[in-house]
């Protein structure tokens, strides 16, 4: 009994244990950056130009820069991903064909980075000939958080229950009506709060805009779909690497990591509202 | 038009016009047959009650009428089924048009997680564009004959999920109304209901008589007794009996009725 009673504390400890250097872990990367970061974060900081080289000013292009990247990849990845979603669930029917398909997608979640960032380079960049631009960014990181927007999608429809579909399909309804005025507007915060995921990932992600998109340091903001733009990851990968003032440059990376740092947050933060706003709604 | 064949021989009904048609119906799941040469005629602006233990293809009778079955994969159906003249599984058959005359409600009740307005105007939407002030109307009109008007009047535009499980299935019917059906098929549309709202439900389904010919799927022997004029009765997929509900029950043509009749009467 004594030595039931012991194995019982020793587990729970060990366990507790775990938890407590998961959440210390994660509290240590946040306070690190915030405290290495806030230094350098003011208004000038988040609204105005990098100056003498990029020791002094701030990182509003690179701000704006990752808003338009993720803007751009959303506004690809999203269209695509959600009709691709709609077919598999809604249209096709079990067979080889969706099975193969599904593997595709699964697979195509898996590929690494770096490796969407050489395809853009081939297909945007060169082969079409867009130039690393905001464009060619835009459509690297659709395709990367495709699968993801896919996979989401997925999910959220085939949460909605077939007698909804039933019933709409019973009143002489299409199946795209049914899908567009029933399936759709049940599963909309479902399906936002993978894509807003989705965006969060896509707007730290540093190598597949490397060679499609971002550059160091633009004196101009971008003026259109094929200017280039600073990205806030790119841009501390190039305060430390490329820097010729490595003190001065060091804290402003700090800087952006935090600014970047909550820009992700936030997105998730959007994300787990609409979550909590789609679990209660749902009364089905 | 087809006059009604009642399988009941000492009953003649003067004159009934069949709304439905089923002739020589087999369906197969797959490999299992669930349906074997189902054949008769429903009578027009009545209730007809389907009946039979669990299992034994009557949902599946129903589902067949307003073509349900082309979304379940590996079905298929030999024989037909004539709404008036038309035989609906004819290829040329528009059947979006056939389920907009043929209408269905549910065994679990399920509104769209819309508002009730909403819910009763889907049908009308689909089917075309209509002003808002047709719509208030067409609403009203079809929410007062599935005797819901004066419970939801005042809360319209809230959400269909609030109601009670009855009111929600009563919607339901409304909904189906609205788009102006001939047959409405009801598969067991009390099952999930308490007695209260049983009862309403069926004196609605008694009301809904005079202009639609009603076809209600049951495993409630008393049910289909005091709902129906008509009742058909199946068992293992072949329809055993179809005649008078009086009849049916109190002097049944085959043995296989009787005993089931006993069975659950005791």
């Amino acid at each position: 009994m004594k030595a039931r009673g012991l194995r019982e504390i020793f587990w729970f400890s060990l366990s507790g244990l775990c938890v407590v250097i998961v959440v210390g872990m994660l509290g240590l990367v946040i306070g690190f950056i915030i405290a290495k970061g806030a230094g350098a974060i003011n208004w000038e900081f988040l609204s105005e130009m990098p100056r003498n080289a990029m020791t002094e000013g701030g990182i509003w292009p690179a701000i704006l820069g990752t808003l338009l990247l993720s803007l751009g990849a959303i506004a690809f990845a999203l269209p695509l991903g959600l009709v691709a979603a709609i077919y598999l669930v809604e249209y096709s029917r079990d067979g080889k064909l969706r099975r193969w398909i599904r593997i595709g997608v699964n697979s195509l979640s898996g590929v690494p980075s770096v490796v969407f960032g050489l395809f853009g380079l081939a297909l945007f960049v060169n082969f079409l000939g867009f130039g690393a631009c905001i464009l060619a960014g835009s459509l690297t990181l659709g395709l990367m958080v495709l699968p993801t927007i896919i996979r989401a999608t997925e999910e959220a429809l085939k949460s909605i229950p077939m007698s909804f579909r039933e019933a709409s399909l019973a009143l002489g309804a299409t199946r795209w009506h049914t899908t567009v005025r029933v399936v759709l507007p049940a599963a909309v915060s479902q399906i936002l709060t993978g894509v807003i995921l989705a965006v969060g990932r896509a707007a730290g992600e540093t190598a597949p805009i490397m060679f499609t998109a971002a550059v160091f340091f633009t004196k101009r903001l971008p003026s259109g779909l094929f200017s280039k733009v600073m990205a806030l990851p790119y841009h501390i990968y190039a305060l430390l690497t490329e820097g010729t003032h490595p003190a001065e440059q060091t804290a402003m990376a700090y800087g952006t990591a935090l600014v970047l740092l909550m820009l992700v947050l936030l997105v998730n933060g959007a994300a787990i509202f609409f979550r909590i706003r789609a679990r209660k709604r749902k009364k089905w | 038009m087809v006059d009604v064949q009642l399988t009941h021989r000492e009953i003649k009904p003067e004159e009934l016009v069949a709304k439905v048609s089923i002739e020589k119906l087999d369906l197969w799941f797959d490999d299992t047959q669930v349906l074997k040469d189902v054949s008769c005629a429903i009578p027009e602006k009545a209730v007809t009650a389907i009946m039979g233990p669990s299992g034994c293809g009557k949902s599946t009778l129903l589902r067949a009428m307003n073509r349900m079955h082309d979304l379940t994969p590996g079905c298929r159906i030999r024989g037909k089924i004539r709404l008036d003249e038309m035989n609906i599984f004819e290829s040329g058959t528009d059947v979006y048009e056939l389920r907009r005359r043929v209408g269905m409600v549910f065994q679990r009740p399920n509104p769209f997680p819309k508002s009730v307005f909403e819910n009763v105007a889907y049908g009308l939407k689909i089917h075309g564009r209509h002003s808002r002030a047709v719509l208030d109307q067409a609403v009203e009109k079809a929410l007062r004959d599935a005797n819901l008007w004066d419970e939801v009047k005042d809360k319209l535009h809230r959400s269909a999920l609030d109601l009670s499980g009855g009111q929600q299935q009563r919607l339901c019917i409304a909904r189906a109304l609205a788009v102006e059906p001939e047959v409405l098929l009801l598969d067991e549309p009390a099952s999930a209901l308490d007695p209260i709202s049983t009862a309403k439900l069926e004196e609605l389904i008694e009301k809904l008589q005079d202009d639609y010919t009603v076809i209600i799927v049951t495993h409630n022997l008393q049910q289909a007794a005091r709902v129906s004029q008509y009742t058909a009765f199946l068992m293992l997929g072949e329809l055993v009996e179809f005649g008078v509900t009086d009849e049916v029950f109190t002097a049944p043509s085959d043995q296989r009725t009787e005993n089931y009749l006993r069975g659950i009467f005791g």
